[in-house]
């Protein structure tokens, strides 16, 4: 049986503990998406009207640096958000998102999660927490990169 | 004390700056290794350091992977076959192989620190059916700094997960780009039957320790190689003390329940 947009929310570690009643509202602006290989998820600059949870798969996150390309700042892979800058305004992308390789998601509508937040601060509490945990590991892990764990002791 | 005689049969240059040597007894040899544990390696008229062993359990056969860093390093790193350089050993804990049947094992490894980890992936390969699940997650800072990178597939398709991620990436790197600590939160295994080998620079091993420990895995089931400066091998000399413990004897190989204490400890 093809699971419903609900069971996705519901087995999304992202989304645990939250109420039925906020899974159900949360699936009506959720639906299944694939990025075949290769496929850009968006670009950098452009407005971020959703945001994904990752079921399957990986995806990168990447700028573009003059003379070297499209340089992948940091991986997502199962279980993992993607993007938050659909957050707040302006409602752009800060980084751009790349699939290397096909991989499942449940995509959710920006507008629809920020209306539903406004009507109903509990889910936007409970929203909004998962969100800064996911910020706070994100700068914790760009805090370990900048320690360069690995550089040699003078 | 005495080093032995050792003579340098064969060499790989792994990266720019770091190679393993493979050394073999000219006379008597020492005991075979267990992995984890480490030899003192003598590069003749320059000085002595601590080596760990990197390769399967073997009493005619030494394997030891290095990266220069300073004056005895690089004499060693730079050692061509059929030189002879002298080493004392085996010293020290090593990481507690086999750990019970049926348990899933964890194996992390940064930089450097996947050299002390392969005698210990070997021995999983070898005995693969012993356990559940079996990962070995690797970092570095970038790609051209990855060791040993022609046996992922090998031990991948031997039934070790294999994960692999750098610090920073140029766009011919296709894998992972983030720290090697991202990769327990999506890695499937039982925290309560888990065990979980790490090494590498000690800040590394910290925060990949409270990721694992963030899971459920219990600290006395994370093992971490903590080095210091060994200097006798047999716990005389007290150079690499570390509060109570004296590494050369009582590690490199420490539960995180006795090193988390220690190592949050400023300038121990």
């Amino acid at each position: 049986m093809t699971a419903t947009s609900y069971d996705l929310l519901a087995a999304s570690a992202f989304l645990t503990g939250l109420s039925e009643g906020h899974l159900r509202q949360l699936s009506y602006t959720a639906s299944r998406c694939v990025f075949r290989a290769g496929s850009r998820v968006f670009a950098e600059g452009g407005h971020a009207d959703r945001f994904w949870l990752i079921n399957a798969g990986r995806i990168d996150l990447d700028t573009h640096v003059p003379g070297r390309g499209d340089v992948v700042v940091e991986t997502l892979g199962p279980g993992a958000v993607l993007g938050w800058s659909w957050l707040f305004p302006p409602y752009r992308w800060h980084f751009g998102a790349f699939a290397p390789q096909t991989t499942f998601a449940v995509s959710l509508d920006a507008s629809g999660v920020r209306r539903l937040c406004e009507r109903d601060p509990a889910l936007g509490y409970q929203l909004t927490s998962r969100f800064v945990q996911v910020v706070v590991e994100r700068l914790q892990a760009t805090r370990m990169r900048l320690l360069d764990l690995y550089k040699v002791p003078s | 004390m005495m080093p032995l005689p050792y003579r340098v049969t064969g060499r790989r240059q792994e990266t720019s700056d770091t190679a393993t040597l493979i050394l073999e007894p000219v006379r008597q040899p020492m005991a075979a290794a267990r992995p984890g544990q480490f030899s003192m390696v003598y590069a003749f008229g320059v000085g002595e350091v601590p080596i760990s062993v990197s390769g399967p359990p073997d009493a005619d056969l030494v394997v030891h992977t290095l990266r220069a860093v300073g004056a005895v390093t690089r004499a060693l790193h730079d050692a061509r076959v059929g030189q002879v350089l002298g080493l004392r050993g085996p010293y020290g804990t090593d990481w507690g192989l086999p750990v019970p049947v049926g348990s899933d094992l964890v194996i992390v490894g940064g930089g450097i620190g996947l050299a002390p980890l392969r005698p210990a992936v070997y021995h999983a390969l070898d005995q693969r059916a012993r356990y559940r699940r079996v990962a070995v997650l690797i970092g570095a800072r970038t790609p051209d700094d990855l060791l040993f990178t022609k046996e992922y597939d090998d031990w991948r398709a031997g039934g070790v997960e294999v994960g692999v991620t750098v610090d920073r990436a140029d766009t011919t790197w296709a894998g992972r780009v983030g720290v090697v600590p991202d990769l327990i939160t999506g890695l499937e295994f039982a925290p309560e039957s888990t065990v979980a080998l790490v090494c590498g620079p000690e800040v590394m091993m910290r925060f990949t320790a409270r990721a694992l420990l963030r899971r459920g895995v219990p600290p006395a089931a994370v093992r971490v190689s903590l080095e210091r400066n060994m200097h006798c091998g047999t716990a005389l000399c007290g150079h690499c003390q570390l509060g109570p413990l004296l590494l050369c004897r009582d590690g490199p190989v420490v539960g995180y329940d006795r090193a988390q204490p220690l190592t949050g400890v400023k300038e121990l």
